[in-house]
C-alpha cells in the first residue's frame, strides 16, 4: 500500500493557482518531477506510489507517456493564467517507481514535451532513477541522445541475502556493467544504497559501501531502511518473521558510510546524499530541499510553487480519469502562510551542509543553539558565523536539532 | 390488617434487624424480595436490588451506603414493623458496620449455599455477637445446583452454636424460604427497649447526601421522641439544627408525626454536608437535651493515603470540585493539594481502606468522567528522629532526611478464609510480606481460616491481587487494625540523572529496599524513551544509592528519507514529534512521557511500550 495523501483542502478542479504564487518567481528555480508510477514486483519496504500490472485496475502503462505530456499542457496554462514568469526547467527528474519500465523512446518523448512547454535551461540536469536490470547499453544511450545527462541506480546492496529480503531481483554483478555502459553514454551517474536491512551485518554494509566506491560513481546516496506503516516489511516485522532494523546498528552503519565516502573523496551535502564535488549533487533534490518551483507530473506526484504545494490523485486510473475529463489531477493543496514556510526551510534546509542561516530562528530558538553547541550536535565555527550546521552526532539527532530549532 | 402507625408503635411490635453477608451471597436480592413480599413495593415498580441506590453498588455488587426500610409483617394475627438495617458488606466500613449493627437487636446472618462463609462475614458476625446480636443463621441460594446447604449448614452451627437444623434455607431469587424467614425475624429479635419518658436520644448510623434535600440522617430512636419543626441538637459538636422533616422509609420516604423509642426512620436539617450529622453521633432535643450521649462513637480514621493525580493536567480544577462533592456524601474522605514533580497538580487523600479509595476513585472516574492515576498506597508512619522528635508521615515526602531512631508502623490482624489447599501459598505470600502467623482454623473439612498479623504498608501495596491469583480467586481476606510495631523502615528515592522523582519514593522494610529499587529501576528503564544523553536511574536510600539502571544515550532520531517533494507529510511529521514533546514532563533535562509514569506506578509496563 502507498502511504496516504495528507489532509488539506482540496484543488480547484481547473487546477487554477492563486495570484500570490506569482511574486519572487524570478529568484526561484523551476524543475520538473516526472512520476512514472510502475513496477514489475512490489518491493516488501517500499511505501511509494508505484504498481504492478495487476494493481492497475484498467489503467494502462502503454497510456501513460501521453496522459503526462497532458498534465504538461495544462502546467504550462495553469502557470501562465497565474502570471508565472515563464523559466525554463533547470533540473528534469524522473523518479518512480521504476522509470525505465517505460521504453527510452516515451522517456525522451516525454523530455522533449518538457522543452517543448518550458523549454530547458543551458545545462540543464535531467535525471532518470533506474533498475539496474531494466536498462542496457542501448536504452542509456538513447537516453543520453535525447538530453538525459544523470541516472541513478538504485543498487541498495552488493550482498545477495540483504537484496534478497529487499525483494529486490538484480544481480549485484549488473552494477559494474550498467555503471559501465551509463559512463561510456556520456551520463553521471548516482548510486543509491539501503543500509539497515534486516539481517544485514556490519560488514555486509562494508561490503555494499566499498563496491559502491569501486565504482567511482559520481555522486551515492545512502538511506536508512525506514519500515513504513502498510507495507509487507511492516508485517513481517509485526508477526516476527523479520527482526526490526536496529537505530543502534543503522547509526553506526551512517557513521561507517560517512568515514568511508569521506575517505573516497566524497562530502556530504544532505544527510543522507554524497557527492564528489559540487557539480555532482543532485540539483534537482537540492531544489525541493531549497524551497524552489517545481511541478510533479504523474500520479500521486506533489507540486509546489510559490508557497502553494499540491498532489495528484494517487491512482493511476484516477489520474488519468480527470485528465481525460479535462480537469486537474490535483487532488489536495496546501497554502503556506509565512510561518509554516519558515518551518518548513528550517526543517528542509537543517538537512543540508550549506546549513540553516541563525536570521531564520525565533529568539526563543535561537536560546537553544548554545546548548546544542554543547551538545555538539551543531557545529561551533558555523554557528558563530551565523549558520546551524549539523556535526555527525547532529546529523544523526537531526530530529531532535529540528525541535529544538523550532521550538516555541 | 392495617399497618402500625409510626411515630406511635409500641415498641414491643417493632423488630430492627439487619442482614451480615459477603459480597455477592445476595443480600440485596433478598431484601429485594422482603420488600415484595411485605408489600412496600409493587411488583412493577420492583427494580432488582432496590436499596442498593448507586451504580457502582449495583454493578459491584457492594452496598456502600446503608439504608433502613419498614415493613408490616403480621404473625399469629399480629401486625408487627419490621426495620431492616442495610449494612456496608466491607471492613473499610467497619465503624459504619458497629453502628448499624449497634442499631438492631438481631441479624440474619446470610451465606451462599455454595460457597460458605467467607472472611468478611466472620468478622461482621464477630461485630455481631460482640453487640448482643440475635443472629439467624440462613443459607442462601439453595435453587443453585452447586448448593450444598447440609455441608455449610453443618459449618454455621459450628460457628454459632446450636443444630445444622436451624438453619434456614432459603432463595432470595425464587422467594422459597423467605416468609418463613420474616416469621423467625419476629419470633427471635428482641424488641427494642427505651424510656420513652426520658429526654430523646437517637443514634446516627447512617447519613446521605442527596442532590434534592440535603444531608438525609438515619437515626434509631433509643429515648424520649422526636417531632417534625423541633430544634436538633448534635451532641459530638452541639451544633443545632431545626428538624425540617422526619419520617420512615418505606422504603421511599415518608414523613411521619415523629419517631418513638425503638423506631428507625430518617431526619432532614437541610445541611448540606454529611460531615455536621456524623454517624455515631446522638441526636436530642436542643431545647430539653440529653445529659449523656449514646456510647461508641468515634471520629473516621484514615487508614490508607494515596496521591490523586489528574492525567490531563488541565483537570485538576474539576477533580477538586468532584473531591469536593463527594466529601458532601462520604464523611471518611479527607484531602489536600499536593504537587509532584512526575505528576504535576494533585491531592493527597485519605481512605478507610483499599477499598474506600477504589471506590472513590471508581466514582470520580465515573461519575465526575475523570482520568486518574493513583500513586502507590502509604500508611500512617510515626517517625521519631535521633533528636526524639516524633514525625506523622502519610506521605514518603514527608519522611524526615536524616538519622532516624525508630519507626513505627500499623498493623493488622487478617483473616483469609481459603480451601485447604492453598495454605502453603498464602502462608509464603504472608511471611513474604513480614507478616506471623496466629493461628489456623478449620471450618467444616476443607476451608481454612488463616490468622496474620501483618504490617498494614504491606496489605496495601498489591497484596489482594497476588492473594487472588495465588489461590484462583478462593480466597477472602479480611482485616482489622492491630495497634502499631516498630520496624526497620527506609525511605526508597527513585533517582533520574541525579533528581528525585517525588511519586516513586517509598517507606519499605530495610530488607526489601533492594528489591524494590530494582524493580523500580529495572521498570523506569523500560519505560522511559532514549535520549540524547545516557540517563542513569538510581534507587537510594539517603546518599547511598542501592540500585541503578542506565538508559543508553540515543544515537539516531532521523527520518533519513527525505526526498521526492511530499514536504507536507515530512512536515506533519515535526508537528506529532513537537506534539509528543509537548506531553512529556521535565525531571531535569530527562523528557518523561507521563504514560511512563502513570505505567511505571501501575506496573503495567507492557502497554505503555505498545504506545512508544
Amino acid at each position: 500500500m502507498p502511504s496516504a495523501l495528507p489532509l488539506a483542502d482540496p484543488a480547484p478542479r481547473d487546477g487554477a493557482l492563486p495570484a500570490s504564487v506569482a511574486a519572487g518567481a524570478e529568484q526561484r528555480d523551476f524543475g520538473v518531477y516526472v512520476h512514472v508510477p510502475f513496477c514489475r514486483v512490489r518491493c516488501g519496504y517500499c511505501d511509494f506510489n508505484t504498481y504492478t500490472a495487476e494493481e492497475l485496475r484498467g489503467a494502462r502503462r502503454e497510456d501513460y507517456a501521453s496522459q503526462a505530456v497532458g498534465e504538461l499542457a495544462l502546467a504550462s496554462r495553469v502557470l501562465h493564467e497565474a502570471r508565472v514568469q515563464r523559466r525554463p526547467a533547470s533540473t528534469v527528474f524522473f523518479g518512480g517507481g521504476t522509470p525505465t519500465m517505460l521504453p527510452a523512446a516515451q522517456l525522451a518523448g516525454l523530455l522533449k514535451a518538457v522543452d517543448e512547454r518550458f523549454g530547458l535551461a543551458p545545462g540543464a540536469e535531467v535525471t532518470t532513477e533506474a533498475n539496474p536490470d531494466s536498462v542496457d547499453e542501448r536504452y542509456l544511450h538513447e537516453l543520453r541522445d535525447a538530453g538525459f545527462t544523470r541516472v541513478s541506480f538504485g543498487m541498495q546492496s552488493a550482498v545477495p541475502h540483504v537484496l534478497a529480503t529487499l525483494d529486490r531481483t538484480h544481480d549485484p554483478a549488473r552494477i559494474p556493467e550498467v555503471v559501465a555502459a551509463a559512463r561510456a553514454a556520456g551520463l553521471q551517474v548516482s548510486l543509491d544504497l539501503i543500509y539497515g536491512t534486516p539481517g544485514e551485518s556490519i560488514d555486509d554494509w562494508k561490503r555494499s559501501l566499498d563496491a559502491a566506491i569501486e565504482q567511482a560513481p559520481d555522486h551515492i546516496s545512502a538511506y536508512a531502511l525506514i519500515v513504513e506503516d502498510g507495507t509487507r516489511l511492516a508485517r513481517q516485522i509485526r508477526r516476527g518473521e523479520v527482526a526490526s532494523p536496529s537505530d543502534d546498528l543503522q547509526a553506526e552503519m551512517y557513521e561507517l558510510a560517512d568515514t568511508a565516502l569521506a575517505a573516497a573523496g566524497y562530502a556530504w551535502y544532505e544527510l543522507s546524499n554524497w557527492s564528489r564535488d559540487e557539480s555532482s549533487r543532485s540539483r534537482h533534490n537540492l531544489s525541493y530541499w531549497r524551497g524552489q518551483d517545481w511541478w510533479g507530473i504523474g500520479p500521486g506526484a506533489h507540486s509546489h510553487v510559490g508557497g502553494v504545494r499540491w498532489w495528484n490523485a494517487k491512482h493511476p486510473a484516477a489520474y488519468a480519469q480527470r485528465l481525460a475529463a479535462g480537469e486537474s489531477p490535483a487532488v489536495g493543496r496546501e497554502t503556506l502562510d509565512d510561518e509554516t514556510r519558515r518551518v518548513e526551510e528550517v526543517l528542509l534546509r537543517s538537512r543540508l551542509r550549506e546549513g540553516v542561516p541563525s536570521a531564520m530562528l525565533t529568539a526563543a530558538a535561537r536560546t537553544s543553539v548554545a546548548s546544542l553547541i554543547a551538545d555538539e550536535l551543531i557545529d561551533a565555527r558555523a554557528a558563530f558565523q551565523g549558520s546551524i550546521v549539523l556535526t555527525l552526532r547532529g546529523r544523526l539527532l537531526a530530529d531532535a536539532v529540528v525541535r529544538a530549532l523550532l521550538s516555541d | 390488617m392495617t399497618a402500625l402507625e409510626p411515630a406511635s408503635t409500641d415498641p414491643e411490635f417493632i423488630r430492627n434487624f439487619c442482614i451480615i453477608a459477603h459480597i455477592d451471597h445476595g443480600k440485596s436480592t433478598l431484601a429485594d424480595r422482603m420488600l415484595q413480599m411485605t408489600g412496600v413495593v409493587e411488583e412493577r415498580a420492583m427494580r432488582a436490588q432496590y436499596l442498593d441506590r448507586m451504580d457502582i453498588e449495583r454493578e459491584r455488587g457492594i452496598t456502600i451506603k446503608s439504608q433502613a426500610v419498614r415493613m408490616p409483617w403480621a404473625v399469629d394475627g399480629q401486625a408487627y414493623a419490621l426495620n431492616m438495617i442495610d449494612t456496608p458488606g466491607h471492613v473499610d466500613f467497619s465503624y459504619e458496620v458497629s453502628r448499624s449493627l449497634a442499631a438492631c437487636e438481631g441479624a440474619i446472618l446470610l451465606v451462599d449455599a455454595a460457597q460458605g462463609i467467607e472472611a468478611q462475614t466472620l468478622a461482621n458476625l464477630y461485630l455481631a455477637l460482640e453487640n448482643d446480636l440475635e443472629i439467624i443463621p440462613v443459607l442462601n441460594k439453595i435453587d443453585l445446583p452447586a448448593a450444598d446447604p447440609e455441608k455449610y449448614a453443618k459449618e454455621l452451627a459450628g460457628l454459632i452454636g446450636g443444630s445444622p437444623d436451624d438453619v434456614l434455607r432459603v432463595s432470595g431469587k425464587t422467594g422459597v424460604g423467605v416468609e418463613e424467614l420474616l416469621d423467625r425475624v419476629v419470633q427471635r429479635v428482641p424488641n427494642p427497649v427505651g424510656d420513652a419518658d426520658a429526654p430523646a436520644r437517637a443514634m446516627i448510623f447512617d447519613s446521605v447526601y442527596d442532590s434534592y434535600r440535603g444531608v438525609v440522617t438515619y437515626v434509631r430512636m433509643v429515648d424520649g421522641q422526636l417531632t417534625p419543626r423541633e430544634r436538633l441538637q448534635m451532641m459530638s459538636t452541639r451544633a443545632t439544627h431545626e428538624l425540617l422533616e422526619i419520617g420512615v422509609s418505606s422504603p421511599e420516604p415518608i414523613p411521619t408525626k415523629g419517631l418513638g423509642v425503638g423506631e428507625v426512620g430518617y431526619l432532614i436539617t437541610g445541611v448540606k454536608d454529611v460531615r455536621q450529622s456524623k454517624v455515631g453521633d446522638t441526636v436530642t432535643n436542643a431545647v430539653k437535651p440529653a445529659s449523656e450521649p449514646l456510647p461508641g462513637y468515634t471520629d473516621p480514621k484514615p487508614m490508607v493515603f494515596s496521591g490523586l493525580y489528574p492525567i490531563d493536567g488541565s483537570d485538576y480544577p474539576d477533580l477538586r470540585e468532584a473531591l469536593d462533592k463527594l466529601k458532601l456524601s462520604d464523611a471518611a474522605l479527607n484531602y489536600e493539594p499536593e504537587t509532584s514533580v512526575a505528576l504535576g497538580f494533585g491531592f493527597r487523600c485519605g481512605f478507610l481502606g483499599l477499598l474506600h479509595l477504589e471506590i472513590v476513585t471508581e466514582r470520580l472516574r465515573r461519575e465526575f468522567d475523570l482520568d486518574i492515576i493513583t500513586t502507590a498506597p502509604s500508611v500512617v508512619y510515626e517517625v521519631t528522629t535521633e533528636d526524639r522528635n516524633t514525625v506523622t508521615v502519610t506521605n514518603p515526602s514527608e519522611f524526615p532526611a536524616g538519622k532516624i531512631h525508630s519507626v513505627t508502623e500499623p498493623m493488622v490482624r487478617a483473616a483469609i478464609l481459603a480451601p485447604k489447599d492453598y495454605v502453603g501459598v498464602i502462608m509464603e505470600l504472608c511471611q513474604g510480606r513480614r507478616g506471623s502467623l496466629l493461628g489456623m482454623d478449620y471450618l467444616g473439612e476443607d476451608r481454612v481460616e488463616i490468622k496474620y498479623s501483618i504490617p498494614l504498608g504491606e496489605i496495601v501495596f498489591d497484596f489482594f491481587d497476588q492473594l487472588k491469583s495465588k489461590t484462583a480467586g478462593y480466597a477472602s481476606l479480611d482485616y482489622e487494625p492491630m495497634g502499631e510495631q516498630e520496624a526497620d523502615l527506609v525511605k526508597v528515592d527513585i533517582l533520574l540523572q541525579g533528581e528525585q522523582v517525588d511519586a516513586f519514593s517509598a517507606i519499605v522494610h530495610r530488607d526489601k529496599a533492594y528489591n524494590y529499587g530494582v524493580m523500580m529501576t529495572g521498570r523506569l528503564r523500560e519505560l522511559i524513551p532514549r535520549q540524547q544523553f545516557e540517563v542513569p536511574i538510581q534507587a537510594a536510600i539517603g546518599a547511598r544509592v542501592i540500585a541503578r539502571e542506565n538508559i543508553r544515550a540515543i544515537r539516531k532520531d532521523v527520518l533519513a528519507k527525505c526526498y521526492g517533494g511530499d514536504i507536507t507529510r515530512k512536515r506533519k511529521l515535526l508537528e506529532k514529534q513537537k506534539e509528543g514533546k509537548k506531553r512529556m514532563k521535565m525531571v531535569g533535562r530527562v523528557e518523561v512521557p507521563q504514560e511512563a509514569f502513570i505505567a511505571a506506578l501501575s506496573g503495567d509496563t507492557e502497554k505503555a511500550k505498545d504506545k512508544k
